[in-house]
């Protein structure tokens, strides 16, 4: 039974119910149900997949079956004569033209970058690299025809484990880089060797952040069309815009005649903010071929050539006084970049370097990464993209000095995180942190959690050695998004900015159209910018069409991805919206005879102040504007505006997560019982996408602490290839979430605004597993490595009665069946 | 991904259904909802030839009662016989263990008899066959034949059904009054595969289990039955410290494999901690 207080269950339920705000000028705020949902949903829609011009041909690719291996030859020629099918090429055949795979992140100068052809040429790296391709009327004969091609390998040795991967003599993955680092990049702030000598306290802990596979409910698609000289290609991307641009980059082909599309994108957590070599590959196919060429992946073929996440060993050191005070922290990564460098994969791990002291104070803090290359496939963004990562490691460090210090966990963040009267607040890793409140959120959340209440029941159990022990866990956390600042990008050596555009285009019946750079795979864009241009504009919400994801209809836009899409886009559309306005003014001023100081804008409506019956609408104004009879001199007859938002700063949401689990000390099976999150991104568009989601990122977040992880065996084989085995949790193995916010506006943005699109997943991974070792610890565990598994669990309870079978503190659980038939086991 | 060319036989009857199986060869597969097998072919792990689809003969969802037993059509599908009041009234452990395969959309598809053809022992359902000595019923053009639960299961996922086979139907002994049943499945997340279930059905006579009958999911290749358990159980007085005793049996003889999701020794500890909550809870009647 989970523990809601009836409060908190009346005030959902009055969220819950629907609202459609009749007063257009409160739009913005209004929990609208998303418009575009109905047809994602039922899937009567633009779905990449969907699309089947006519003549399409259908590509199938062959995946490596090594790790590593030397290609020593491939015979095409049965493949080529089977029934359908229409060519057939190795990627020597197309060596020269498929050129490399881009890397946009250059985070040092001497960086090891690997040629990434989109087809191996003479060797592979990972299971699941394309090593030839079949092109064929029919998708089935596509595939039939795979199994005709022969190809001769010589297997090398694979690299799968990154500590072993960086010791001399150890088989490299690209012999010609003569190492397995890519890049070691360093940040230190304040004398870090001098808090960890002269501490107190000092906590050394390792922790593994385990390498994960995004699982979008779409798989990757491409259709691509050559028309002439110009090719359109639709894929189920993230990014439209960067990609027509490195598209262009990679094959020559001049960028004015590549229009990318992304039509409706069923999630992508990530995983679609990359150039694939299947991407680049059915342009070329196209351009070979002159007709459409169309590739969608199986989930089997999407786990193993779908870039993962994560992948992470942290070696963590915490100095802190008596009292809990932290004075330093040193962070030491290595981070698994797989086979190749990806668009952003040697960054994504950096992100963290600026997350790893959290919320709080410190004296000093140094962060080192040691990006490795492996045998595996290529690591990169995926939800959060660095930063949970780090928020695990902070928060599951506060919980051990919380264990060391015998205090309570929330009070020994109390005595360190920035009091919300500091802010805005330089942090020891150089951010400048523009506001937020961490007593409120975590006060409401307690609240919300009975945390007393629920740590008297964990008492009671201990006290009764229940064999279901019971843990509360915390994470207080904050993240940066909303990226970004382009300055900061450059200062890190990214290679492109961070703003984002808009455009407004009040068309002359008065209806508007939005056009924005950042398109939305699941997002709710087209609701919740729909929002904003209504409220701006005080147009009804109906009135206002939201246009995105094709470089025809939108050309400028950095895309979607880090939490950006409001913080940035949708200030870029607000920037537009008042340019709207501007110009609606000197129009309307001309029309209503008075001068445009004169004039209030409200509710739609331009009047002269004190005068409320003189005035014209918007729409009035739009087609006075569109007949053009009458405007003053030197004003053109169009109200419509763009808009590009380049953010000063980063945005900061924040939150408290607790998280009751019970832990079953016989079998190892955690039940998360309770679920509190009380988050504070600021200002609110929407706060029922809000809402959904944190919903969506808890899942995500909860799914690395407890479900999922791609396994890869000592040979380099992925085991985790399907559904069956890379285990994905449904709404069934979830508890109810309770969510509250606060808001404590951004003051970096007009809106006041943060992101929220990670927040959950950022938050909820490190408030589990602190739960499940918070239920054990007095039974002497102090860590379960993730996931967290029913036998993880068990072994860790195993080992620490193994170490001391009678714990001083606390008891060994379950007499008749637990830990008794544990010790006793073969 | 998607499957290789294949030759597929719709049958309309049985008479249909086993005339297609005794002219195709050994690679002959049988499809009812699909759930186990279209997995298995988008895979490419099977290539049936021919594949004879059997989903649209109607005499096979029928549940009848036969007096002592009940005879479960082989396209019963899971939904059906979860809410069959003939199984829930004379086998209920069926009818709990069904509910807890995969979900509801399996559930419409997937059938009685397909998962039990399947012969996987991580299936929840070959268990309870077994604890409940069901007896197969098969058709071929030679005739009919039937074969207990016990030695229907021969491997991993191979029956004693032979090529030219076709399984119609099982028959279920009721269960009288006194027995007490429950299947005790753990798996991670609601639509996996059981790591370990316990199948258990006791019968209580004056404070003593006079009668039990135990077998294990996914603790070999084939379903067990635990019969050490059974026979400690077996005539003592009913309590928690006899049940923890007799589930110290419950991996004996058994061969549990090693995955992803547990290994061997886990299994083994699985076994016994869940077959003391699977007594336990059965016993209560």
């Amino acid at each position: 039974m989970s523990e809601i207080a009836p409060e908190a269950l009346a005030e959902k339920a009055a969220e819950d119910a629907p609202v459609s705000s009749p007063d257009p000028a409160r739009e913005i705020g209004a929990p609208r149900r998303r418009s575009e949902d109905a047809r994602l949903i039922t899937g009567r829609t633009r779905w990449t997949d969907n699309l089947q011009p006519p003549g399409t041909l259908h590509v199938a690719f062959l995946r490596s079956p090594h790790a590593h291996a030397r290609i020593v030859s491939v015979d095409v020629e049965q493949a080529r004569a089977r029934p359908g099918v229409v060519a057939v090429f190795s990627g020597a055949d197309l060596a020269e033209e498929q050129g490399g795979l881009p890397c946009a992140w250059t985070v040092t100068e001497d960086m090891k970058t690997p040629l990434h052809p989109p087809m191996a040429v003479d060797e592979v790296r990972h299971v699941g690299e394309p090593v030839a391709c079949v092109v064929a009327r029919d998708r089935y004969a596509a595939v039939d025809a795979l199994e005709e091609i022969d190809i001769d390998y010589e297997p090398l040795p694979a690299v799968v484990d990154m500590e072993q991967a960086v010791r001399d003599g150890t088989p490299l993955v690209h012999a010609d880089l003569g190492t397995n680092e890519s890049y070691r990049w360093v940040f230190e702030n304040g004398d870090v060797d001098a808090a960890l000598r002269d501490a107190p306290v000092v906590l050394e802990r390792r922790y593994v952040q385990q390498r994960l596979i995004p699982t979008a409910m779409e798989p990757r698609a491409v259709l691509c069309e050559p028309d002439g000289e110009d090719f359109t290609l639709t894929s189920a991307t993230q990014i439209p815009h960067i990609l027509r641009l490195m598209l262009a980059t990679v094959t020559q082909i001049p960028e004015h005649r590549i229009r990318v599309v992304a039509p409706d994108v069923g999630g992508g957590f990530g995983s679609k903010l990359q150039v694939y070599g299947e991407e680049v590959l059915c342009l070329l196919l196209a351009r070979r071929l002159g007709r459409p060429v169309k590739w969608t992946e199986s989930r089997s073929e999407g786990n193993q050539a779908t870039h993962h996440g994560r992948d992470q060993i942290q070696r963590l050191t915490l100095a802190a006084d008596r009292d809990g005070r932290i004075r330093g922290l040193k962070v030491d990564l290595l981070a698994d970049m797989g086979a190749y460098l990806m668009l952003v994969t040697p960054g994504v791990p950096l992100l963290g370097a600026f997350m790893f002291n959290g919320i709080y104070k410190m004296d000093a803090y140094s962060f080192t990464c040691t990006g490795v290359f492996t045998t595996k496939t290529p690591t990169d963004a995926y939800r959060g993209a660095g930063r949970p990562e780090a928020t695990f490691g902070i928060e599951r460090l506060m919980d051990e000095l919380a264990a060391e210090l015998d205090l309570d966990p929330i009070e020994v963040r109390r005595r360190n995180w920035i009091r919300h009267e500091e802010f805005p607040y330089d942090t020891i890793a150089g951010l400048t942190y523009d506001s937020g409140n961490y007593e409120a959120a975590t006060d409401r959340a307690l609240a919300l959690f009975e945390y007393d209440k629920l740590r008297a029941e964990q008492a009671d159990r201990r006290e009764r050695r229940d064999g279901v022990q019971l843990g509360i866990g915390v994470s207080t956390f904050t993240e940066m998004c909303g990226l970004a600042p382009s300055r900061v990008l450059g200062s890190l050596s990214y290679g492109a900015g961070g703003w984002e555009h808009a455009s407004v285009r009040v068309l002359p019946s008065g209806k508007v159209e939005v056009v924005t750079g950042s398109s939305a795979h699941g997002q709710g864009h087209e609701t919740a910018w729909a929002q904003i241009a209504a409220d701006r504009l005080g147009v009804p919400f109906e009135d206002v069409k939201v246009l995105h994801g094709d470089t025809a209809v939108s050309p400028k836009g950095m895309d979607t991805y880090g939490s950006r899409s409001l913080a940035v886009g949708g200030i870029a559309l607000y920037g537009a919206c008042d340019k709207v306005v501007d110009k609606a003014r000197k129009v309307a001023a001309h029309l209503l005879e008075a001068a445009e100081d004169d004039l209030e804008f409200d509710a739609g409506r331009f009047s002269v102040r004190g005068v409320r019956e003189a005035g014209a609408t918007l729409q009035e104004v739009a087609l006075a504007a569109f007949a053009a009879h009458d405007l003053p001199d030197g004003v053109e007859p169009s109200l419509d505006s763009d808009a590009t938002y380049d953010p000063d700063n980063f945005s900061f949401p924040h939150g408290t997560h607790l998280c009751a689990a019970e832990v079953d000390t016989e079998t190892g099976m955690v039940k998360l019982r309770s679920y509190v999150a009380v988050d504070d991104v600021g200002s609110v568009v929407n706060p029922l996408i809000v809402e959904g989601q944190v919903h969506g990122g808890l899942a995500q977040g909860i799914a690395q602490a407890l479900y999922e992880e791609a396994v890869y065996d000592a040979e380099g084989n992925l085991t985790t290839t399907t559904m069956a085995d890379y285990l994905v949790p449904s709404a069934a193995d979830l508890p109810e979430f309770v969510t509250d916010r606060t808001e404590t506006p951004a003051t970096s943005n007009p809106l006041g605004v943060k992101g929220v699109g990670e927040a959950g997943t950022i938050a909820s991974t490190p408030a589990v597993v602190n739960a499940i070792v918070d239920a054990l610890r007095h039974l002497g565990v102090d860590d379960v490595p993730m996931p967290c598994t029913p036998e993880r669990v068990w072994r860790a309870l195993r080992e620490a009665f193994d170490e001391n079978p009678e714990p001083s503190t606390g008891t060994a659980p379950g007499a008749g069946g637990g830990l008794g038939s544990a010790g006793g086991a073969q | 991904m998607i499957p290789a060319s294949f030759e597929y036989v719709r049958a309309l009857s049985v008479e249909e259904a086993v005339t297609a199986l005794s002219a195709a060869g050994e690679d002959a597969k049988v499809l009812a909802g699909g759930q186990s097998l279209m997995p298995l072919l988008r895979l490419r792990l099977a290539y049936p030839d021919p594949l004879v689809d059997v989903g649209r003969i109607e005499e096979l969802r029928e549940i009848r009662d036969t007096g002592d037993a009940l005879v479960i059509g082989a396209l019963a599908t899971h939904h059906q016989v979860l809410r069959d009041p003939l199984v829930r009234a004379h086998a209920p452990l069926i009818a709990q263990a069904t509910a807890t395969v995969a979900d509801p959309a399996v559930r419409h598809r997937g059938t009685f008899g397909g998962s039990l053809a399947h012969a996987d022992p991580a299936g929840d359902l070959p268990a309870v066959a077994v604890a409940l000595d069901a007896v197969f019923l098969l058709r071929s053009v030679r005739g009919e034949r039937e074969i207990p639960a016990a030695d229907f299961f021969v491997d991993w996922m191979t029956s004693a059904l032979e090529p030219d086979e076709l399984l119609t139907g099982i028959r279920v002994p009721k269960l009288g009054p006194g027995w007490g049943v429950h299947y005790e499945k753990f798996h991670r997340t609601a639509q996996a595969w059981a790591i370990v279930g316990v199948a258990c059905a006791v019968r209580r006579e004056r404070g003593a289990i006079e009668d039990a009958r135990v077998a294990l999911t996914n603790m070999g290749p084939t379903p067990v039955r635990a019969h050490a358990v059974e026979r400690f159980i077996e005539g003592r007085s009913v309590s928690g410290d006899a049940f923890r005793a007799a589930s110290e049996h419950a991996a004996e003889g058994t061969s549990p494999p090693a995955d992803l999701h547990g290994s061997s020794e886990y299994r083994a500890h699985l076994a016994r901690v869940l077959t003391a909550r699977a007594l336990t809870a059965a016993a209560a009647v």
